[in-house]
This record gives structure tokens, sequence and C-alpha cells, in this order.
């Protein structure tokens, strides 16, 4: 009697625990989503940012064809990008660059610099981009933050068997990890 | 991180409790000094279980109020905004409410009772005298305090501390109704009632326990929340430079008060250089450590 007790206590203390351990790697697994999907809406509020600029630019500096057909060609190329991480690093990275040119034509043109909606559009840009690398840095803690329940003793022997895959950072190619050379 | 949340969870469940007993020793006591009896201590844990509601469900609207602040034009406020948003992204938190302080001293405080119940007030002295990265490490450091669960126990406090003061001063004031003696009119005889005597020694120390409790809500929390932000921002010089702004300014923080002092970012109170009664009594309760160690500490980072 008192051994079925036990057998039942532990049956039951087991199925508790991997319900906890099962819903937990759920909501980490979630959370992964929620980030990657987060960073493609900052990409893509960035891209909507770019026709404002460039008209605002044009209104000042319509001779700097060549720096604006830049940043279009650039802006479309991201557009078109393949959603595989490592396509959007490449289109996003010469977006970044093509950007930095034109916020430099602010200082050889000091109307445009005291352009209100241009400087408005600079702060919005920059703190895009900001939203951007944040969002990937929540992305890699929240895989961090998987890997490591995943991985873990007595998680990972079941998991193992439900099947839940470790993650891959989202990483810097080559290309971001050296800082962008500009030209003037 | 998360046995720091429940600490701070447990924390806050222990504040109150604590509260609640106070109130009903300081209505007890209260209650044979003016001479309601019971009633004292009945009166005394219901206003205090009230108090105990209210501030757990308004005690972010009572801290902003009582600085002043009002709530930020996202038009006006652009930047403060788009930093907010980007912290907000890279800690997974829901964006809190962004509040404005007109005062020149540069500060910021964070309250509210849990992540989706938050707001963030900064001074237009901060927004003034930072750049945009001092700016986000100041940012990231209040979103730390929300993150941690700092902001239920350091808000409940704010309410607490000032309702517990508030019983203690009407009990003193009530006590001279009855003439300053420790018993009615009506009591037969002039034996002195010794419960009394224990009673008015507990409203003389009702307050500093309260001041204690505030100081319970430790330093060690701020220097936590420093190293979170810049777990956040990845880039520690930013709240470095900002904190040495912070300290080679002087200005006082006139929108903070006593009972909010330990919610902002910087010790709001001029009580570090300070000479005479005043100013050992701040040292005392210094509610944040000195910026010099908090600097001095994100430089090892």
């Amino acid at each position: 009697m008192v051994f079925l007790i036990i057998v039942i206590a532990v049956v039951v203390l087991l199925a508790i625990y991997l319900i906890l351990a099962y819903n937990g790697l759920i909501r980490r697994r979630n959370q992964i989503e929620n980030a990657w999907s987060q960073i493609d809406v900052q990409l893509k509020r960035r891209l909507d940012l770019i026709p404002n600029l460039v008209e605002t630019v044009k209104g000042y500096a319509a001779h700097e064809r060549e720096t604006l057909d830049r940043v279009i060609q650039a802006r479309n190329a991201a557009m078109q990008a393949p959603s595989d991480p490592h396509a959007q690093a490449a289109a996003d990275n010469a977006l970044t660059g093509a950007l930095k040119s034109v916020f430099a034509l602010g200082e050889a043109y000091p109307d445009l610099k005291a352009n209100q909606n241009f400087l408005q559009l600079q702060e919005e840009l920059t703190a895009t981009e900001g939203r951007v690398a944040y969002a990937r840095q929540f992305y890699n803690d929240s895989v961090l933050d998987y890997n490591n329940k995943l991985q873990q003793v007595p998680t990972m022997y079941f998991a193992r068997i439900l099947k839940f895959e470790r993650r891959e950072y989202f990483e810097a190619d080559e290309a971001a990890r050296t800082t962008p050379q500009i030209s003037f | 991180m998360f046995e720091l949340i429940r600490s701070n969870k447990r924390r806050s469940v222990a504040l109150v409790a604590s509260f609640v007993v106070v109130a009903g020793i300081v209505g007890l006591a209260a209650g044979y000094l003016v001479g309601f009896g019971w009633w004292g201590i009945a009166i005394a844990i219901v206003i205090a279980g009230v108090t105990a509601f209210i501030s757990y469900w308004k005690a972010d609207a009572i801290a902003l109020a009582v600085s002043r602040a009002h709530p930020a034009d996202p038009q006006q406020y652009r930047r403060l905004y788009n930093l907010v948003e980007g912290l907000c992204i890279a800690s997974g938190l829901p964006q809190p409410r962004v509040y404005v302080v007109d005062d020149p001293a540069p500060n910021a405080f964070a309250t509210g009772r849990n992540p989706q119940n938050a707001a963030i007030a900064v001074t237009t002295g901060l927004l003034d005298k930072l750049n945009r990265v001092e700016l986000e490490g100041v940012i990231a450091h209040e979103l730390a305090h929300i993150k941690n669960y700092d902001i239920l126990v350091s808000t409940l406090a704010v309410t607490l501390v000032g309702a517990v003061a508030l019983i203690t001063d009407m009990s003193i004031r009530m006590m001279w109704w009855n003439g300053g003696r420790s018993r009615r009119d009506g009591d037969q005889g002039d034996h002195g009632n010794p419960l009394a005597i224990l009673g008015f020694a507990l409203l003389i120390v009702a307050p500093i326990v309260a001041k204690a409790m505030q100081a319970a809500i430790s330093r060690k929390r701020e220097t936590l929340a420093d190293i979170s932000a810049c777990q956040l921002t990845r880039y520690p010089p930013g709240l470095i430079s900002a904190l040495e702004k912070l300290r080679d300014d002087v200005t006082v923080t006139h929108s903070a008060t006593t009972a909010t002092a330990h919610l902002w970012i910087e010790q709001p109170m001029s009580g570090v250089g300070d000479q005479g009664r005043l100013g050992s009594m701040h040292r005392l309760f210094d509610t944040h450590p000195p910026l010099e160690e908090r600097i001095a500490l994100l430089k090892e980072l």
C-alpha cells in the first residue's frame, strides 16, 4: 500500500516536472519566433522611411543623383533579398553604407542640414538602425536562453525525444564585422 | 535573474505585511493614548489595508503625480521615444509609458507594479544635458529596474512609508487633544498606564522603522540595474559618461521628495555634501551608493 502511494507520488511529480519543462521550452521557442519576426518588422520600417528621405534630399541637392540612386538601388535590392539571414544581412549592409553617404550630404548643404524634415528622418533612421541591432541582440539572447535550457541535463533527455532542435545564432557576416569605409 | 525577480516579489509581500503589522501596532498605541481602545487597532488596520490595496494599483500614478510628471508628447520627444522603443526590443519588455518632469536637474526614475503597467519619467534637464548614448544608458538602467521588478518594491515603499508617517503624525497630534495625559479624564485612580508609555515610544520609533524599510530597498539594486543596463546596450561607456555628468551636476532635483528619493537614478537630495543636522541624517539613510563607486564598478566591465 505504502509502496503504491510512493510510486503514484513519484509518477505525479515526474508528470508535473515534464509539463513544466515542456512548457518552458515552448515558451522559449516562441520567444525566438517572435524575436525573429521583430527583426523583419524593423528592417521593413527602415525601408519604408527611405523614399521620404530621398524626396527631401532631392529638394536641396538634386544634382547628387549618383548618391541618391545608390540608396534607391540598395533599397530595392534589400526589398527583393531572399528571406535567408545571410542574404538579408548583406543587402542591409549595402543599404547602411549608401545611407551614410546621404547623411554626409548634410555637411555639404547647410540648408539641407537645417531642414527639420531631414533632421527628423535622420533621427528616425538612426533609431531604426539601432532597433534592428537590438532586435538581433534580443534574438540571440532568446536563442542562448533556449539552447541553454535544451542542453542542460534533465531537459536534454526528453527534449531529444520530443524533437526540440538546437537553434542557430544570427551572425553578422564578414562585411558587417569590418567597419564600413566611407569616402567623401 | 529569475531568482532576483522572485526575491523582489517576496520582498513586496514582506513589505506590505510588515506595513500592516507596524500600522496595527501604531493603531494600538494610538488607541491607548487617544482613548479609542481597541478601535484604534481596527481603524489603523482598515486604513493600512486600504492604503496597501491602493498602493498596489495606483502607486505608480501617485509617484508620478508627486514628482509632477506629465506624459511626454511623442512628436516633441521623438528621440526619447525612439530610445525607449529600441531598448524595449532588446530586452523583450512591453513598452512602458513615458513621462517628462520639468526640472533642470538631470535625473530619471521608473515606477509601476509590473512590466505591463510601468512608466519611465525623465527630467527635462536630463534630456538637455545628455547625448544620445548617455541617454540610452540611463533609459536602459530604468528598464532594468522594470525587468527586475525593483519598481514594485520601491513604488510600494513610496506610499507605505508615507502612510506610516501620516498615521504616527496624526496620532501624536491627537494625543495632545487629550491634554498630553496617558489616560482619559474619567479614569479612576491615578495609576499610570504602562502600555501608554510603550505606545508613546512606538509612535516615535515607527517613522524610523518606515525609513529603514525604505533603506532596505537596498543600494545593491542600483548597482545591479547599472550592470543589467550595460547588458542591454552592450556599451558601458554610455552609462559611465552619463553617471559622470550626473556626478558633476550639482543641481538639486526639486521634483523629488523624501518619499520618492530612492526611485531616482541619482540621489536627488543634496545630502551628500551637507553640513549640519540634516546632513548626517541623509548620509545615514542614503538611498544610493556613491556615484564614484558605481562608475568605478562599470569601468571594470
